[in-house]
């Protein structure tokens, strides 16, 4: 592995991101990204200030973009080439995606077989005559509709097939609205492989229909550069660039964080799943659908209380439930007593491998394989569903703060730790849920032990943290120094866990049960 | 809804200056609907034979291609079991400048060259790839079989 500072900032900038050869650019013309990079936390300075400055192993550099900036962006280049090539523009936009914005190639076929670059690109032979317009013809017949009234409206691109004005634009207006297409909207002509440039388009339909061909270029656009991706949160508009390239996503995870709020990873667009790579990701998935009806029964939401067997209904995130009926406190994931899992044994998170006689049986191997699975399925599950019972818990302590609010005179400002505890957990949730699929597939070594420790100090902090939301609400606030602590300590514990595995994964130290590729 | 120019022109063509071996006539009740025959082209494991097809204008032709679909069975691989055909000029290279009568006779010169190398009906078209012979022997007998 060689790859070994392929996703440093220093590399980043100078590489050309949207296209353009200097970064400055972007400033010069007044059009800053969206966002910067390196924002860990969606809105809450509390979070983590004191670990902010410095860059984590898990980050990835990246710019968030709106679609205006991304025009703007296109427009540049187009207005660039067009004076290299000297081409119009509406022609260079066309050729610059034939090329897929590729520059420094679209100049180098351009200057060597100028003729073979515009016919396959679909703007025939250059002649920059005169400025695409609308004609009457004497004896003109529409080949579409039949008409041939001498007064009616026609058109043609240079190829000289035409139509009359209303099946030219109805011809557009099905091939953008009906068909979504945009960068290579060909002739009516049978046959004809001329593209409709902009120009042209400008001039025969209406403004509904050229902000959605502008839409589409977009997309198109986007859709085009490896280094560029629409946010996949519904209804968001921004697309993110980072420099991180499908051969990289083995050695990292490059998640990253849209102005909308959502955090998804750019290799594979589905939400953050640090610390797991996005082909196990893809595997986990795929397992968890195929044993879905196997694992469904483990991770119903009730259990018995291994003293007393009544039936106990987990209502909170919190994984130390204390049974109503014979006050027994236990651990909800292993069932084991609660007080054993104090600070100093926590022996949650680990499967411990069954070892010899039993093993030896198909049957009771094939049992310990689903047990296995059920045991890291059963926590990646567990987590999954207490960050929605902690989401639950806090939606409903923020409405009775509320109500506290306006009785006590308590400001706004002073119950946002709470609104910062519950962003952590939901964060260090996401993460613990993946590093169950990761452990799933790790294979054991001496890199092993120190992240099944750094999992377990984690899962202490959480379940930590979590507890503190089931107090009753007029003990909340006597305890915002503490949960102001404990919510630092999660961050932190979250961020040494992802800094060791993904420094592990890029140096390549982990081994897999399964092959990544 | 009256029918536009530009279907009542092609119909009256169709019916005044037929394409050999091509019929098209549209229904009385429905104008959009034609009754299509196309006969096999000579040289062909279709010879003699007589395709029945079902060809419908939607409302939106000719910005969108004529829907056809054949009615007798035929041995072809690019012609689906429910009589669906794989045409480009009917799918991607659809042009409104495109007519009934021009479709019609793409059909008619692919039952002429089978394409196997872009199928639509997927066994078939395995068949013709492994044993040329046998397939085209089967196309022919279909075609005594189904298309008379
Ligand atoms: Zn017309
Ligand atoms: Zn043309
Ligand atoms: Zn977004
Ligand atoms: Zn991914
Ligand atoms: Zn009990
Ligand atoms: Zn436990």
């Amino acid at each position: 592995m060689d790859s070994d500072d392929d996703f440093n900032s220093s590399q980043m900038s100078d590489e050309d991101i949207m296209g353009d050869q200097d970064s400055d650019v972007s400033v010069e013309d007044g059009l800053p990204p969206a966002q910067s990079m390196d924002q860990d936390d969606v809105g809450f300075e509390s979070q983590d200030k004191d670990i902010m400055p410095s860059k984590h192993a898990f980050d990835v550099d990246f710019t968030v973009y709106s679609p205006q900036q991304i025009q703007a962006y296109q427009d540049k280049q187009i207005e660039d080439v067009s004076s290299i090539l000297g081409q119009p523009p509406e022609a260079t936009a066309i050729l610059l995606r034939h090329l897929r914005w590729n520059k420094e190639r679209l100049i180098d076929q351009y200057m060597e077989k100028t003729e073979d670059i515009l016919e396959s690109a679909g703007l025939g032979e250059t002649a920059q005559t005169h400025p695409p317009r609308l004609e009457k013809v004497a004896g003109f017949v529409c080949d579409i509709c039949c008409e041939d009234d001498a007064n009616q409206d026609t058109f043609a691109m240079k190829c000289e097939h035409r139509f009359c004005v209303d099946c030219y634009k109805q011809y557009l207006s099905t091939k953008i609205k009906d068909e979504g297409e945009a960068a290579r909207i060909r002739c009516p002509g049978d046959g004809c492989n001329r593209v409709v440039d902009s120009k042209s388009l400008d001039l025969l339909v209406g403004e509904d229909i050229k902000d959605r061909y502008q839409v589409l270029l977009t997309r198109t656009y986007v859709d085009d550069k490896e280094n560029l991706r629409w946010c996949p949160a519904p209804n968001c508009i921004y697309a993110l660039q980072c420099g991180v390239k499908d051969k990289d996503l083995l050695q990292i995870v490059p998640t990253v964080h849209c102005e909308c709020g959502h955090d998804f990873c750019f290799g594979c667009s589905l939400n953050d799943h640090q610390p797991a790579p996005c082909a196990l990701v893809k595997k986990w998935l795929k397992k968890c659908e195929d044993d879905s009806e196997t694992a469904n029964w483990i991770s119903a939401n009730t259990k018995e209380c291994p003293k007393c067997n009544s039936t106990i209904e987990k209502n909170g995130g919190c994984n130390h439930m204390t049974c109503r009926k014979c006050r027994n406190e236990f651990c909800w994931m292993c069932m084991g007593v609660w007080s054993e899992h104090g600070t100093s044994w926590y022996n949650c998170n680990r499967f411990e491998e069954k070892s010899g006689t039993e093993a030896r049986d198909a049957q009771a191997k094939s049992r310990q394989s689903l047990e296995r699975y059920l045991h890291y399925y059963n926590r990646y599950a567990n987590h999954e569903q207490s960050a929605k019972l902690d989401k639950d818990i806090y939606l409903k302590t923020e409405k009775k703060m509320t109500a506290l609010q306006t009785t006590t005179g308590m400001s706004w400002i002073e119950v946002q730790f709470l609104d910062a505890a519950s962003q952590a957990l939901q964060q260090c949730r996401q993460t613990l849920k993946w590093t169950y699929a990761f452990a799933y597939y790790l294979a054991r070594n001496n890199a092993t032990e120190i992240f099944e420790d750094n999992q377990k100090d984690l899962e202490m902090a959480v379940e930590n943290l979590s507890e503190m939301f089931e107090k009753p609400i007029d003990q909340l606030q006597g305890l915002k120094v503490e949960m102001l602590d404990k919510t630092a300590y999660c961050t932190k514990r979250r961020i040494i866990l992802l800094d060791d595995t993904a420094e592990n994964l890029k140096s390549g130290n982990w081994e897999f049960n399964v092959s990544l590729s | 809804m009256s029918l536009p120019k530009r279907i009542i022109k092609e119909t009256e063509r169709l019916m005044a200056d037929p394409v050999p071996g091509i019929s098209a006539v549209p229904h009385e009740d429905n104008l959009r609907y034609f009754d299509v025959t196309i006969e096999g082209p000579s040289q062909s494991p279709y010879e003699k034979g007589i395709f029945q097809l079902e060809l419908f204008l939607p409302d939106d032709y000719p910005m969108t291609p004529p829907k056809i679909r054949f009615l007798t069975k035929i041995y072809h691989p690019n012609i689906d079991r429910l009589g669906r055909i794989c045409l480009d000029v009917l799918k991607s290279n659809w042009s409104p400048a495109l007519q009934i009568r021009t479709i019609l006779l793409s059909i008619q010169a692919l039952l002429g060259a089978p394409n196997p190398d872009d199928p639509l009906a997927n066994d078939v078209a395995q068949d013709w790839k492994k044993d040329e012979k046998g397939a085209i022997e089967t196309a022919r007998q279909w075609t005594q079989q189904y298309a008379k």
